[in-house]
């Protein structure tokens, strides 16, 4: 169509260069931006993230007031400074006495919308299962969470049995969840109707994560201090 | 005198309010609404995401518009989604800095502020043809406008699904909450009653106004 008479042409468009100019100029401004505030506000997450982890390894070991950082693999048992939390997978709890009161460890299995994961307490004095507290779970409210509250399921966690065998190469009874009402040995897990798959994937878990990490810890329970100098009072 | 379509609207209180009322990006409009139904099981998500996008709301307004002379149209969009997202970025941060328990509440939904349609399209429909102030203002009331209709789903929800206010225990422990007001459902539940008030109030607002127009016509 040719131009009409007197009509302004348009302007013409802007080379590829300004165009590249440009973006780069925001993606910089942006990147910027985001450096500035991710190094203002990382010390202040990090402080957060140990401040739960803290508050997890506390409720689930309720006599520790002490805690060290530990990581555990086939090749034995590292202890851990604070600064190197992130990288732990063995929290142990220490009494006011310096004796050790229980060790936390973390465990994950597929609830019924996502992963549920949970930071579970276990006696090596009783061989038990001493309690847990959920890290990371999007199970349905009212129905999923009904196992952070619900007192008759939070009863299994007394003491649940987690034995290795005599060798303690394995676990002597995998711990397991059953129906409502059908518990018959102290390795079970008395589960909730209405929040079968959530108290299912508890058992998952702590199946798993006991199945793997008690006969290490068996192996390397020498690298683990049964007590520690008592902190100092307030 | 009829005013130049081209020229920017200048800056009035009713810049401030049409995000609020007139033109509510929820209620009205019905733009953002993934969040609206998602974080509203509990008044406290209602007033962080509501806030979170208000902050991303005004900060990409005031950056789009100060750019507006610069940015090529060829690559508008692409610019308002990185500066979007930059906001987005920083806002993740700080929820992560002030409390990780709100965090994983909001769970996603923070990283999905990105393509919630208010902020694109504000940056598109007013910031990037409008001067400074007149954007930071829009913004503003656009985002409290959206805090405002988040805040009375969030509200109605968690007192009816949880028994509770901002935390509150309201009724005690004889209360049999309705679960399904803090479930998926719920959220519909209550965004079709809130825009069924709004309709109401909207339809008496115009059934009032028109015999003042009459009489105005007739005179």
């Amino acid at each position: 169509m040719s131009e009409q008479p007197g009509q302004p042409s348009p302007p013409p468009p802007p080379s590829s260069g300004s165009l590249i100019a440009t973006l780069g100029g925001i993606a910089m401004l942006s990147g910027f931006f985001v450096v500035l505030t991710f190094q203002l506000t990382a010390p202040r997450i990090e402080r957060n993230k140990q401040a739960a982890l803290e508050k997890a390894v506390f409720a689930v070991l309720p006599e520790a007031v002490v805690r060290r950082n530990f990581h555990l693999d086939a090749d034995g048992l590292v202890p851990l400074p604070d600064a190197e939390f992130a990288r732990a997978n063995l929290f142990a709890g220490y009494a006011a006495d310096g004796r050790l009161a229980g060790l936390a460890m973390e465990a994950s299995a597929r609830g019924y919308q996502d992963v549920v994961t949970i930071l579970y307490g276990y006696s090596p004095e009783t061989r038990c299962v001493i309690g847990f507290t959920v890290l990371q779970s999007t199970e349905t409210p009212g129905l999923g969470d009904k196992v952070e509250t619900d007192p008759q399921f939070l009863a299994n966690f007394g003491c649940l049995e987690a034995r290795l065998n005599p060798e303690g190469t394995a676990m002597a009874n995998e711990i397991v969840t059953v129906k409502h009402g059908k518990k018959a040995h102290p390795w079970e897990i008395d589960g909730i109707s209405g929040a079968t798959v959530t108290s299912v994937a508890i058992g998952t878990a702590l199946r798993r994560s006991t199945s793997e990490m008690l006969p290490l810890l068996e192996r390397f329970k020498d690298a683990l201090p049964l007590h520690i100098e008592p902190p100092a009072g307030p | 005198m009829v005013r130049d379509p081209r020229l920017p609207a200048p800056l009035s209180w009713s810049t401030f309010t049409t995000g609020l009322w007139r033109e509510n990006p929820v209620f009205v409009m019905l733009l953002g609404l993934c969040p609206v139904l998602a974080v509203t099981n509990t008044a406290t998500n209602a007033l962080a995401m509501g806030l979170a996008t208000t902050f991303v709301l005004l900060c990409s307004g005031l950056l789009v518009s100060l750019l507006r002379k610069v940015i090529p149209k060829q690559v508008r969009i692409a610019s308002y989604i990185i500066i979007i997202a930059t906001f987005v970025t920083i806002t993740d941060y700080a929820i992560q800095a002030i409390s990780l328990d709100l965090y994983r509440a909001l769970g996603a939904f923070i990283q999905l502020i990105v393509v919630n349609c208010v902020i694109l399209g504000r940056a598109e429909a007013y910031a990037s043809k409008n001067p400074v102030r007149n954007a930071v203002v829009n913004a503003l009331g656009m985002g409290l406008g959206f805090t405002f209709a988040l805040l009375c789903l969030g509200v109605v929800r968690e007192v009816l699904g949880s028994g509770s206010l901002f935390g509150a225990d309201l009724f005690g422990p004889s209360f049999q909450p309705w679960a399904v007001f803090v479930l998926p459902p719920g959220g519909f539940f209550v965004l079709s009653f809130w825009l069924f008030v709004f309709a109401v109030f909207r339809k008496r607002q115009q059934r009032a106004a028109q015999p003042q127009q009459e009489a105005g016509h007739a005179a």
